[in-house]
């Protein structure tokens, strides 16, 4: 049987070949290996990281909000009246009067919460003294404020700035506000509840938008505005994009947190 | 290069195919712990303020 011989003979060498190692099949796998990591870590930059510090950032708004419950404000208005606990009756919504004003904090100190509903029902992120990179790429603060612009609740414009893309991505979708949309700062003292007015979009160097009277130098103050800078477009620093909120009213912590946010606020103490 | 990786696990072929698995699971997460932050690093951020 010559030819059964012959397919035998063919048969066998068959398996030494495969186990050897060609360079350029090598290569090729080693540049298929490399692609692939560059995407990888891509979808990890834009998506999955902003995903994870997203969430670090809100764990640490939530401590903050738990040790400002522990340890109320000292700067807080001493209750005028005594509530009764045998009368356990709603809250009336009276004047809760001129908000409250906390004292600067130092440099990158975490020092109030940002709580915006537009951009999620669990949205809460700390603001930190400053805008430098110590602030703004940092898995426990990530919202940082303008140390020339004023404080919450104060008369002039209390101006923060926080980025668009990776680390956290606070502002990701700042230009999806709505007119009426209430932004929060939450406070050892209270929530200072701002209403979103509008946008606007300028070059890197245009310091108005943190004017008292943003866009107005040399103006005296007499409303109380929030300003949001981040980067525009996605990825660029090419400009700026401005949200601008004005005050509406406060609510001190005593009092609990405005309706709108008591469920975030309760589920962050947990 | 692959191929040959393959033939070095042990065992028959369900243990191999567990294997890889957790060998390659292995490498995604010291990739996202360790390698993308450190990697990360090496790109400036867009600028977010303003200033002159």
């Amino acid at each position: 049987m010559p030819k059964l011989a012959r397919l035998n003979e063919e048969a066998a060498p068959r398996r030494p070949r495969r186990a050897k190692l060609s360079l350029v099949g090598v290569l090729g796998e080693i540049l298929v290996t490399a692609g692939v990591l560059v995407l990888l870590f891509l979808g990890w930059q834009v998506w999955l990281n902003d995903i994870i510090v997203g969430a670090q950032q809100t764990t640490a708004a939530n401590e903050l909000a738990e040790k400002w419950d522990d340890a109320p404000a000292t700067s807080a208005p001493a209750a005028t009246a005594t509530p009764d606990p045998a009368v356990e009756a709603p809250v009336p919504p009276v004047d809760p009067g001129e908000p409250v004003i906390a004292a600067r904090p130092a440099t990158a100190e975490s020092f109030a919460n940002l709580i915006v509903p537009r951009l999620g029902a669990d949205y809460r992120r700390p603001i930190a003294e400053g805008v430098g990179f110590n602030v703004l790429n940092n898995r426990t603060t990530g919202v940082g404020h303008y140390p020339q612009t004023q404080m919450p609740g104060e008369v002039g414009n209390f101006a923060i700035a926080a980025h668009r893309t990776t680390y956290g991505a606070p502002f990701h979708d700042i230009n999806t506000l709505l007119v009426g949309d209430n932004i929060y700062v939450e406070t050892a003292d209270g929530w200072y509840q701002y209403v979103y007015r509008g946008t606007e979009y300028v070059r890197p160097t245009g310091v108005g938008v943190l004017e008292p009277v943003p866009q107005t130098a040399g103006m005296a103050a007499t409303d109380r505005v929030i300003t949001l800078t981040s980067c525009h477009p996605y990825f660029s620093s090419a400009e700026r994009v401005i949200a601008y909120g004005v005050f509406e009213t406060w609510f001190p912590r005593a009092g609990g947190p405005p309706a709108e946010i008591a469920t975030l606020v309760e589920a962050g103490a947990n | 290069m692959y191929a040959a990786l393959w033939r070095l696990l042990p065992g028959p072929l369900w243990v191999r195919i567990i294997t890889a698995i957790v060998v390659v699971v292995a490498v995604l997460a010291a990739l996202v712990v360790w390698v993308f932050p450190l990697v990360n690093e090496l790109f400036v951020p867009p600028e977010v303020t303003v200033g002159e």
